[in-house]
């Protein structure tokens, strides 16, 4: 039972599961409290992989390309991520664009870094980077901090508040960040825990 | 139901692997390991508290600070709802609204009514008392929507004389309050909540 991968410990309630093999390689969720124990995702360590880098060359895309251009009669004001996270920058609001920062571009960012370095010597099959379980526990544990679907939703929030005043035209960032939101979304519903923690786990120790 | 616990045993909450009672990280994936976090509900109030202090003067002062030809009007949290309505967008009013104030006050109540009750002896519903978690977890970070729309319409709304939006200081400490409030869901060990329960009474009452 110790240390057998077919022993499923619910981490939320701590409900006992066994699953033979096949179990494993579909769906199960947890009897007691429904928490989902495996996705069950065939070649997960892949998708999540290839998942991560299109994220990575998609926010390269998104920083720099024009994000909003909002005209005004014969004014015209354009906005590239990157002046919106130092929308905030000075003062006493510094941290804030700091925060911004953090929350739409580094740690989603970092997240795909992560699992790119903690999974790719798998597929290679090498052996795991050193520091590759920290890293997968990291990118785990970032997961509620990445926030480009709410920065999303308030970018259409803002839009509308501006379309009184001004006209507002979307650049290549706006469909980068978009498409950005949805490889990140197909990426989490391929991180099953049991998974890619037997694979990284079992083939360093 | 068996749990790990009653098995001798603890769950690792990352990986779900089961491990001897004694050992005090993973072999899977190097988590360090509990098998009940018990500072976790001082965790919780600690978090929630500050969360709450810091929701104060979010609310008392400015979001934002228009300047348009030569006038400069500030407008709170509150206030900035107020002004969307009166600008005939109610669903967006709406959007706002929820975000900013709804989901905040009710994640206070809800976190507080939780650790209340796990500080409690006595039998609970624990499918009710997980799903109100679930939901604080899930939909805590959705406050930060206001944060962003404040940023995206301070890097587009500049021009000049005509017209320009300023930070106001409220968005720091929004901003923190929702960090503090996600930081005190997560706080929570789900296990203990599953512990209290009445096995015996139907689940869906």
């Amino acid at each position: 039972m110790i240390n057998d991968p077919h022993y499923i410990g619910c981490p939320n309630c701590d409900t006992v599961h066994r699953f033979s093999a096949e179990e494993l390689t579909v769906r199960t969720r947890c009897a007691r409290c429904g928490y989902r124990l495996t996705l069950g995702r065939q070649e997960a360590v892949l998708r999540v992989t290839m998942l991560a880098l299109t994220s990575l060359v998609l926010m390269g895309l998104a920083l720099f390309a024009p994000f909003l251009t909002l005209n005004a009669g014969p004014f015209e004001s354009r906005a590239s991520v990157i002046d919106v996270i130092f929308g905030f920058a000075e003062g006493i609001m510094v941290p804030l664009s700091f925060a911004v920062l953090f929350f739409i571009v580094l740690i989603p960012a970092l997240r795909s870094g992560l699992l790119i370095y903690a999974l790719a010597p798998n597929l290679a099959g090498v052996a795991p980077a050193p520091l590759a379980r920290p890293a997968l526990r990291l990118a785990f544990k970032l997961k509620p901090w990445a926030m480009t679907e709410i920065f999303m939703v308030g970018v259409a929030v803002a839009l509308v508040k501006l379309a009184g005043m001004a006209t507002v035209a979307t650049g290549a960032a706006f469909w980068a960040f978009a498409l950005l939101v949805l490889v990140n979304a197909a990426q989490d519903s391929f991180m099953c825990r049991n998974t890619l923690w037997t694979t990284v786990g079992t083939s360093s120790s | 139901m068996m749990t790990a616990r009653d098995h001798g045993l603890i769950t690792c909450r990352s990986c779900g692997l089961l491990a001897e009672p004694e050992t005090s990280s993973c072999v899977r994936c190097e988590t360090p390991l509990a098998s009940r976090d018990t500072a976790s509900l001082q965790h919780v109030w600690a978090w929630l508290v500050a969360g709450l202090i810091i929701y104060v003067p979010a609310n008392v002062y400015p979001m934002l600070r228009t300047t348009q030809a030569f006038r400069s009007q500030e407008s709170t949290i509150v206030g900035g709802v107020v002004d969307l309505v009166h600008h005939g967008a109610i669903a967006i009013a709406a959007i706002v609204f929820i975000a900013s104030v709804v989901i905040p006050v009710g994640k206070f109540i809800v976190i507080a009514y939780l650790a209340v009750l796990l500080s409690r002896r006595g039998p609970k519903n624990a499918h009710r008392l997980h799903i109100l978690h679930e939901a604080v977890e899930f939909i805590g970070r959705w406050s930060m929507i206001d944060v962003f729309v404040v940023a995206i319409l301070v890097a587009l709304v500049q021009f000049d004389v005509l017209a320009s939006i300023q930070p106001g200081f409220a968005a720091a400490c929004f901003a923190l309050s929702v960090v503090f409030t996600m930081l005190s869901a997560q706080a929570f060990d789900p296990r203990m909540i599953w512990d209290a329960t009445d096995e015996g009474a139907p689940h869906d009452a």
